[in-house]
């Protein structure tokens, strides 16, 4: 931020952020853009044709926000899709009309459909990395849209996007388009993809879970930049989400989506103030589950215990410095921080993939070897993993049964019927019908379901610590909620320790009993939960703890005014790296 | 007029074999397990008729001694005989019946084929994924072994190694198979790779799980797909291999039949306008079509895509 170029944009700015409140008052501004009647969508499976969307209704006005919410499988992404006219393959739209501004997307043929694409109806992915073409700079790739579309020239165009870079806030405006997208961070990537959307002055951007991949400092950095950038521009915008705090900061009316079929609609705040369906409620209740927490254990020897470890990949950086804290019998320590912060590293070097450069880890007062494969079988068994990618986590190939059986037979020497039984009691456990689904592959279970295998592979080998890393992000609130009730009854049943990765606070909240913060290797701050959430806090943890969005529609403006728009996320840190 | 002739013939051929395509899929749908019959379902008619194909060259090499009419090395007559209701496509070189050998030779050429390309696999599959699995020094040394080998050209190396170890039927096996191993560890190792990263690996690894269990259990039966399709290619290459050692002299020793030398010998016809030498080598081709049929369906479906 050290050269931004004044432009007119800027100026404008305070003005802006002023005008905000009113505007979300009234939602229904200006007249009718995008109207859906009656949307039916199929999609093929195996040899016949499913219901993804079964008539659903979608109005969307002018300048108008509107949150689409459901969990996955809902049908989402595909209503936001069949909003551009457009379906997956394999989907086919079998009913209903679409109209957008008068046109109807329903009769209109290919050509004038590529035309209105990218021209007037833009589209934001969930992933930015995967979006965008690793061969090409960011300015080329901004470029392209308005050629294609003879909106602008190219000196015009790229002055435009200068411009737009400069309101996301990103650095160096001026050159950052000459960067290739490996080169920014997922965050800036994201706002750059959403520059690239509007780089045709479209009428409507469909959002489709920009955020979701995100940490939590680098979210409010992307939402502040859409917010603002919507509004500025009168833009309408459909915003898909399975994340309820984030949708309310967003738009102006939310709809929730189960199973293809409409729950309710309501304009954000009577939503979230008082929504009709119990489904609906269940969605809003799921932040709400925190456990007891158990007090500190003193004068027992540690179930592991991380001592001073440092250790990097390659020869030159340390990736964890001098990095120590224990794991208690029955305790769960979760490990906080943003990506690269060290937490999986510090995972894989309690597991021996990694062996520490200097320190070392101790499983109940002895040193283990610091490779997995020098440690003994039944070193092995005591530390168990449950992986936060459910499907690389399971063997497509293997049905349930041998997935399960595999560590009981190798650790336990059971066999026949003894092993038989022991899955049965295992699937019990994890509360799935063993007759229903002992004989299933992988890819024949729900992503919570899959999770819940990893963690009947994990217990099956009888441990004393499970390292679960990033169990829940993966999943939908409701179905998370459940794996993490499941793991709570399962410590206190099989008195199991764990060290829980997250970079989700409420998670944290939840399960934790002692909490570990970690940034860029380091541990920032440690100690019981309910000392870590309050105050005073490590300014870092304060950050994080401010980031997570809350339940409020006016919580981001509110961060917004008191943190100022230049003082979100990576450009936060960067300010606090300088005074510390 | 000729012109347009021939492009009848050719109109005519394929919507033959489609037809017998569809025949021979309606049958296998008709026979096969509810499971399969879904599997065969989706099969595009060049498939099934790549499959009928294969069943009939399969069934050829099997049965030969009840379907030929002759004995294989029998010398019926005088050389050059044209073809007749004794000797359907005429007799050879030597005066043996060319249907007959025809037969015979299915059951020569491409039985020997398909043990050379099954060797091939079990050694290049277990030894690529192996190098994958290992990574660093070992998989350096492994692949750049196999770099060595393949800089040499195949026919030639096989020419050399075959002089040395001398032409019988074993060291053929084991010559054309090590050679091709070398291919089929390029495409093990690289599909390997793409495994041994993920997670499922990485568990099976902090389980204690020894090498051989990764290998068999953990990623062959994920990496059988690409590795399956890729038989089907290395089969026609093997086949093309074995037919132009043996069109050299170097492949399957006489009075055996096989396809390339019987092109050998008979080639002197062909001077004479007769086709009969020719049907040999359509014979190759044909099989190599059909099983490039079939290896496209497998690709289609392994890569998953749904139209």
């Amino acid at each position: 931020m050290t050269k931004a170029i004044p432009t007119k944009a800027k100026t404008k700015t305070p003005a802006k952020a002023k005008a905000k409140a009113p505007a979300k008052a009234k939602p229904k501004q200006g007249d009718i853009l995008l109207q859906m009647r009656n949307i039916h969508i199929k999609g093929k499976s195996d040899e016949s044709w499913i219901d993804i969307i079964n008539g659903i209704d979608l109005d969307l006005y002018r300048g108008e926000v509107l949150g689409l919410i459901g969990e996955s499988g809902a049908g989402k992404s595909t209503l936001g899709l069949a909003a551009m006219g457009f379906c997956r393959d394999g989907c086919k739209i079998t009913d209903g009309s679409i109209s957008f501004d008068g046109m109807d997307l329903m009769q209109m043929d290919k050509s004038s459909l590529r035309e209105l694409r990218g021209k007037r109806i833009a589209y934001v992915a969930q992933s930015a990395a995967a979006s965008f073409n690793p061969a090409h700079k960011l300015l080329d790739q901004f470029c392209e849209a308005p050629l294609v579309h003879d909106v602008m020239s190219r000196n015009d165009a790229s002055q435009y996007a200068i411009d737009l870079y400069d309101r996301m806030n990103l650095p160096s405006p001026e050159t950052f388009g000459l960067r290739y997208p490996h080169e920014v961070s997922g965050g800036q990537l994201q706002r750059a993809m959403t520059a690239m959307a509007l780089s045709c002055r479209p009428d409507l951007i469909i959002f489709d879970e920009p955020t979701t991949a995100l940490d939590v400092t680098t979210q409010i950095e992307v939402l502040a930049a859409i917010k603002d950038i919507v509004k500025e521009f009168n833009t309408a915008a459909i915003y898909i989400s399975h994340d309820l705090a984030v949708v309310a900061q967003m738009a102006d009316r939310i709809k929730v989506l189960l199973k293809g079929d409409e729950v309710e609609q309501a304009p954000t705040e009577i939503m979230l103030k008082k929504p009709s369906q119990e489904y609906t409620k269940s969605l809003w209740a799921v932040r709400e589950h925190t456990r007891k927490e158990q007090p500190a254990v003193k004068n027992q020897t540690p179930v592991i215990s991380i001592k001073s470890v440092t250790a990097g990949y390659h020869s030159s950086v340390d990736v964890l410095r001098d990095v120590s804290f224990d794991i208690h019998k029955r305790r769960t320590v979760a490990v906080v921080g943003e990506s690269g912060s060290g937490k999986s590293t510090t995972a894989r070097v309690v597991t021996g993939l990694l062996p520490p450069r200097m320190g070392s880890i101790e499983f109940q007062g002895e040193t283990l070897p610091a490779q997995y494969q020098s440690r003994s079988r039944e070193q092995l068994r005591h530390i168990q993993m449950i992986y936060q990618m459910a499907d690389t986590a399971l063997n497509p190939k293997l049905r349930i049964r041998d997935l399960i059986a595999r560590p009981a037979k190798m650790y336990l020497g059971l066999t026949g019927k003894a092993l038989d039984d022991r899955v049965r009691d295992l699937l019990h456990m994890i509360e799935m019908e063993p007759d229903q689904f002992i004989d299933r592959l992988p890819s024949e279970l729900s992503g919570g379901q899959k999770q819940r295998i990893g963690i009947a592979r994990a217990i099956a080998a009888e441990p004393t610590v499970i390292i679960c890393d990033e169990v829940t992000s993966a999943l939908d609130q409701l179905v998370a909620e459940g794996i993490l009730k499941l793991l709570d009854r399962l410590q206190s049943e099989l008195d199991l320790s764990y060290m829980f990765i997250t970079h989700d606070l409420a998670t944290v909240r939840a399960i934790a009993d002692e909490v570990v913060v970690m940034k860029d290797g380091d541990v920032v701050e440690q100690g019981i939960k309910s000392k870590m959430f309050k105050p005073p806090h490590h300014p870092y943890t304060e950050l994080l703890l401010g980031s997570v969005p809350e339940m409020d529609s006016k919580w981001l403006d509110r961060l917004l005014d008191s943190r100022g728009k230049d003082n979100l996320g990576d450009a936060a840190i960067a300010k606090m790296n300088k005074k510390s | 007029m000729a012109y347009l002739l021939t492009l009848l013939w050719i109109i005519v051929a394929v919507l033959v074999s489609l037809g017998a395509g569809w025949c021979f899929r309606a049958f296998l749908i008709s026979v096969s397990s509810q499971n399969m019959a879904k599997v065969f379902r989706t099969a595009p008619l060049t498939a099934s008729f790549g499959l009928l194909v294969i069943a009939i060259y399969t069934s050829c090499a099997v049965f030969a001694p009840l379907i030929a009419p002759y004995g294989e090395a029998e010398i019926l007559s005088y050389g050059f005989e044209p073809w007749s209701s004794d000797y359907w496509l005429g007799t050879d070189n030597l005066g043996r019946d060319v249907f007959t050998r025809l037969i015979y030779g299915a059951r020569n050429t491409v039985g020997i084929a398909f043990l050379i390309t099954a060797l091939a696999f079990i050694f290049g599959t277990i030894i690529g994924i192996y190098a994958a699995l290992k990574g660093g020094f070992i998989d350096q040394l492994l692949s750049r072994l196999i770099d060595v080998l393949m800089a040499i050209p195949s026919l030639i190396f096989s020419l050399l190694m075959l002089t040395i170890f001398g032409t019988n039927v074993i060291s053929l096996v084991l010559v054309i198979a090590t050679i091709d191993s070398t291919r089929v560890f390029r495409i093990a190792r690289a599909v390997a790779l793409n495994i041994v990263q993920l997670d499922y690996i990485e568990a099976a690894k902090l389980r204690g799980e020894n090498t051989l269990y990764l290998i068999i259990r953990e990623i062959l039966p994920n990496a059988l797909a690409p590795l399956a399709a890729e038989f089907g290619l290395r089969f026609c290459f093997v086949f093309l291999m074995i037919s132009a050692l043996s069109f050299m002299g170097l492949g399957l020793q006489p009075p055996s039949a096989d396809w390339g030398s019987m092109v050998r010998d008979n080639a002197d016809l062909i001077s004479f306008g007769d086709i009969t030498p020719l049907i040999p080598a359509g014979a190759i081709a044909l099989l190599t079509i059909a099983v490039n049929f079939v290896v496209d369906w497998m690709l289609h479906r392994a890569s998953g895509l749904k139209d």
